[in-house]
């Protein structure tokens, strides 16, 4: 059996541990009809024409993990951002672990969307913005929405701050042999809100493991969220990450994507300005090898006049890894006066590597500025020459010149504590210890 | 120290270095001068060991080491120090860590212990004072954004804090107005001994009232066409490089 079949044949099974009187339960029908028809995308579509989920679908994976797993603190404190305080919500095989996590409901709601979607007081929320944004007819966004019943959700009333950032992360314990995970994340930020959030997924063994993640994110006027995605997975584990943004007048929303490990890894960052004076950010750092594939889509769609957009993606490609960027920049006719900026800079470090560019900007206003800019090279051997001519090693050399070129999508990073992380993290990934903190 | 013998250099199946010979003895300053294209970038770059250019004959010797097949950055540890006409811009990493990794680097290289931070900082304010550098300065990410005036002080800095054996100053004299020369020249002086030398590569003689050099070189063609005292750099002014020009032809 094939993975459609299976999702298919999964879902009644899946009915009988929900309730399926609740109006959610109609939208994850609705949902599944859609995959039933589309099934996994193809590289026929030019959206995925570089990415294949052909090998995956081959593989038997658990749809549902068979029992509850625990993990100790220790055995994935590394994993946490213990550098600074934050809430966490914490998953173990898709499934919740109070014992790891540390909700609130102290004047914020951050806990679990299972509560979301299933008690009564969250009913008004999850009426305006459960499904609002998500797409209702991309295969992967519609398989996540029908199997949708747990995830993280947040809720930040007007002119509130949570006191900390949230953190969430997924472990997969590696106790089925391959396991599928389709957590469902919904974040509103409401008028003048402010919200940080790091994302991360953490296989611990070398099992496969795949993970079809949906999140919603609403920020409205003048709320300001900030998101970080931290992706350095082990050598099996795949993600795919549709995230959908909608935003107000003024808002301010941030996605970083950290993306240092994985087997297969597309993220579909969704964009959409609802709202004058908006400013989007998105920025990526991709650091890969062996034979590590990315695939990064992402979509910023100006529908009012007067926003920002901002895109700056950095990619070094060793080994045999394979990157995609896919920058569409949509602005309508009557989205007047808007700035859109995109650059996508590739480094590639061997001869065996990849990375497909290509920025698609469609613009229907006339008085805007959109600018786009890509590049592929490899290091340059003059600076090379410069630093080792200081006596640098030429391996320290090269780690520091792909530091530098990283660096300016660091910049942007608010949270310093998440900034110094992924210095470290780069530091790793280059296989250096440069005898001072980045 | 620096002992090259007829030393041919070529990038690209291109002859650029001819045959040249140049002997220099610690305690010595050498001016190298010639008109553009007379391959004095290339020979300062040989001798820091750019990988880009093949040596196809002759040798370079250091302490009576060929230095043939030696990295760039084992030329560094054993002492040698190229200031660039042009300093790469490192963004996010700041002169002080730059200049603290070098340092060390080279420490590890001798089988030395990393240079305790109190010892550094100190070592930092020195030399930093002696080059009239802002501390400010050396927070900044390294020559992003400097003028072209920082990146050569900056370049004498980094010099100042390694303490090479054999300093090759690349053009440093240009895009340097005269207020900057001469903290610049001033700088290479105080950190002249007789322990060292200073190979001084210049187009133009102006550096050389600052930094006065033993011996003068003119470079022509990949070949040093004429060797004499610190008057042969007043005569170029004088005269321009065509006389050597044509007295290299006869």
């Amino acid at each position: 059996m094939d993975l459609k079949d299976k999702l298919i044949s999964s879902f009644m099974a899946f009915e009988s541990n929900v309730d399926i009187e609740h109006p959610v339960h109609d939208v994850r029908t609705e949902a599944m009809k859609n995959f039933e028809m589309k099934g996994f995308p193809t590289k026929k579509e030019e959206a995925w024409k570089y990415t294949s989920l052909k090998n995956l679908q081959k593989v038997d994976f658990s749809i549902f993990p068979k029992e509850e797993n625990a993990l100790e603190y220790k055995q994935v404190k590394k994993y946490f951002l213990h550098e600074v305080d934050t809430y966490k919500i914490v998953f173990i095989d898709g499934i919740y672990s109070s014992y790891l996590s540390e909700t609130t409901h102290d004047g914020v709601d951050i806990c679990l969307m299972s509560s979301a979607l299933t008690k009564p007081m969250y009913k008004p929320v999850v009426d305006v913005y459960f499904n609002k944004v998500a797409s209702k007819d991309e295969s992967l966004t519609t398989l996540n929405t029908a199997f949708c019943r747990e995830g993280a959700y947040i809720y930040i009333p007007k002119n509130k701050m949570p006191k900390k950032p949230v953190e969430i992360i997924h472990f997969a314990t590696g106790n089925e042999a391959s396991l599928m995970l389709q957590p469902r994340n919904l974040i509103i930020a409401e008028e003048n809100s402010e919200l940080q959030v790091i994302e991360r997924h953490q296989s611990l063994t070398s099992n496969e493991v795949l993970t079809n993640s949906v999140t919603e994110i609403f920020a409205a006027d003048s709320a300001i969220v900030d998101y970080y995605k931290i992706q350095n997975d082990s050598e099996n584990a795949s993600l795919i990450d549709n995230t959908y943004i909608d935003q107000k007048g003024k808002s301010n929303v941030s996605v970083h994507t950290f993306s240092f490990g994985g087997k297969l890894i597309r993220n579909n960052l969704n964009f959409y300005q609802n709202g004058e004076h908006i400013e989007s950010t998105m920025k990526g750092v991709t650091i890969l090898g062996n034979k590590q594939h990315v695939d990064h889509h992402t979509l910023v769609h100006h529908i009012e006049p007067n926003c920002e957009s901002h895109q700056d993606y950095k990619g070094i490609y060793g080994e045999n890894a394979t990157g995609v960027f896919n920058g569409k920049i949509i602005v309508d006719k009557i989205a007047q006066k808007t700035n859109a900026f995109q650059q996508n800079n590739n480094i590639l470090v061997s001869d065996k590597a990849t990375i497909n560019t290509k920025p698609q900007l469609e613009i229907f206003a006339d008085d805007v500025k959109c600018s786009h800019g890509c590049t592929i090279g490899q290091l340059d051997e003059d600076a090379l020459f410069y630093l080792q001519s200081r006596g640098i090693p030429q391996k320290e050399a090269r780690a520091l010149l792909m530091y530098a070129f990283a660096n300016n999508v660091l910049e942007s990073v608010r949270i310093p504590e998440v900034k110094a992380r992924i210095n470290k993290l780069i530091a790793k990934k280059l296989g250096v210890s440069l005898g001072f903190d980045l | 120290m620096l002992k090259i013998k007829d030393l041919h250099a070529s990038i690209d199946d291109k002859e650029i270095l001819k045959g040249i010979n140049l002997e220099v003895k610690a305690g010595e300053v050498h001016a190298i001068m010639g008109p553009n294209g007379s391959g004095k970038s290339t020979l300062s770059a040989v001798i820091a060991g750019k990988e880009e250019f093949e040596v196809t004959q002759g040798s370079v010797e250091l302490d009576g080491e060929d230095l043939d097949e030696v990295a760039p950055e084992e030329r560094a540890h054993k002492g040698v120090f190229l200031s660039f006409q042009y300093p790469v811009e490192i963004p996010g990493v700041s002169v002080t860590n730059f200049i603290k990794t070098a340092i060390n680097e080279s420490r590890k290289a001798r089988g030395m212990e990393e240079m305790p931070a109190n010892e550094m900082l100190k070592m930092i304010r020195e030399k930093s004072e002696l080059l009239d550098i802002d501390r400010k300065f050396l927070s900044r990410s390294l020559n992003e954004g400097f003028s072209g005036g920082e990146k050569k002080r900056n370049e004498i800095f980094q010099m100042a804090m390694l303490e090479p054996k054999l300093a090759i100053l690349d053009e440093t004299d240009s895009g340097l107005d005269i207020d900057a020369l001469r903290i610049v020249a001033n700088g290479v002086n105080k950190l002249k001994s007789k322990d060292n030398a200073v190979i001084v590569i210049t187009h133009y003689q102006r550096l050389l009232e600052y930094i006065v050099p033993d011996f003068v070189h003119v470079l022509h063609n990949g070949k040093i066409v004429k060797s004499g005292g610190k008057e042969l750099a007043l005569e170029l002014e004088e005269k321009g490089y065509d006389w050597i020009k044509n007295e290299a032809v006869v």
